[in-house]
């Protein structure tokens, strides 16, 4: 069966809609505050943040994963909701360069 | 893309339906069918040539999504491929408690294995906030503003848990965008049953509600403290689980911080809505034994 184009579009096509540009504020992360733990990632409504391995450490033995959270400007509405959830105060929301005066 | 939900979709700032939708789709591991009637939504996830899905997708009209996912279940069954997923719903309040209340009825007697879930943010946000069957009293919504005389809506918000518990359907549970963890455990849950599922997750909308873009978590936890919107568990019609609260908060709290309710402290009749506001929250309290 052959479906037409017209009314089908290709999954995560909406990738080609850059939202970065509608906030006047962009979430910066404190590296030395974040613990990786992921609730950014869990509560921001436009999937632009990830924790993402940056190293190793030596814990007691153990080999454990340092993980922090990276945004993608690309498509940051500059809501501010994943500052005002994270746990350790690690994402402030600062103004974007543009907009200062 | 671990959530089955892309970056670039149309909503505003600090929606907090694809919080819902990410959380849904992440719990099931994108091995779902979705069916998504008009509304906010299907708005913002697939506009003109463009998806912001990564799992099947369908949009059908207002009234029949829940006919469209029966439709889903039963081409499944016949064709044997039950196993390559789930069949899910995401409606929106107007198109589950209005519109589409018939073909959510007719779907839940038939008992088709649907999970349905419901994004519930309290009115028809898509069009600019009219009031719908799940709106609270008291809001301030285009269809029951304001005025000299009248204080918002008048009556009260369906009931819609208890519409599907009279249907003697397995699984129905209300969980709120402040918890999803809460929200995937709860989908977990309900897939393993076979038969139709019903889940309400409450959505506070920024521009229908007017709250700040980063408040939308906080007022859907202020939501669940004061008691307004219980969480509760339903498995076979009987109560299993609910959410406690520690020290209970006054509806006040709630209210204040949101445009649609500012007109209470103000209005004359304002301070009979709120006297019955509360006493709908301590009525759930006492109803489903939320205070600690």
């Amino acid at each position: 069966m052959k479906i037409t184009l017209g009314a089908v579009s290709k999954p995560y096509s909406a990738l080609k809609m850059k939202t970065g540009d509608w906030g006047t504020h962009w979430p910066k992360v404190d590296e030395e505050l974040c613990t990786g733990c992921g609730t950014c990632e869990m509560f921001c409504p436009d999937m632009c943040i990830e924790v993402v391995k940056v190293g190793e450490e030596e814990v007691n033995g153990k080999i454990k994963e340092i993980k922090k959270a990276k945004v993608n400007y690309d498509y940051c509405k500059g809501c501010g909701l994943c500052a005002e959830v994270c746990p350790t105060n690690a994402i402030k929301m600062e103004l974007k360069d543009i907009y200062k005066v | 893309m671990k959530f089955f939900f892309s970056s670039g979709h149309g909503a505003c700032p600090g929606c907090s339906l694809p919080i819902a939708v990410k959380n849904v789709l992440y719990a099931l591991e994108g091995k779902c069918f979705v069916v998504n009637p008009t509304g906010c939504l299907e708005i913002i996830s697939s506009q003109y040539d463009r998806s912001a899905w990564g799992v099947p997708y369908i949009h059908s009209v207002f009234e029949n999504a829940a006919a469209v996912a029966a439709g889903i279940d039963a081409a499944l069954k016949a064709l044997g491929r039950k196993d390559e997923g789930h069949v899910v719903v995401f409606a929106g309040d107007g198109a589950t408690a209005d519109i589409g209340v018939g073909c959510l009825s007719g779907m839940f007697d038939r008992n088709h294995d649907v999970l349905y879930i419901c994004l519930d943010n309290e009115a028809y946000q898509n069009t600019g906030n009219q009031q719908s069957g799940l709106t609270p009293p008291g809001s301030n919504t285009t269809t029951t503003p304001a005025g000299k005389i009248l204080p918002g809506k008048i009556g009260r918000k369906k009931d819609m848990v208890a519409f599907a518990l009279a249907h003697k359907i397995p699984y129905v549970a209300t969980a709120s965008v402040a918890y999803p963890t809460d929200i995937r455990r709860k989908v977990k849950r309900a897939v393993e049953f076979e038969g139709a599922k019903y889940i309400q997750i409450l959505c506070p909308c920024v521009t229908g509600w007017g709250i700040n873009s980063n408040e939308t978590i906080k007022v859907a936890k202020l939501a669940v403290e004061t008691a307004l919107y219980p969480i509760v568990e339903y498995e076979n019609g009987e109560l299993v689980r609910v959410r406690k609260i520690k020290e209970r908060k006054p509806v006040e709290e709630y209210l204040k911080i949101q445009r649609r309710f500012r007109h209470l402290f103000k209005h004359p009749k304002g301070k009979e809505i709120i006297e019955e506001l509360q006493r709908i929250a301590d009525e759930n309290a006492k109803r489903f034994g939320l205070d600690e």
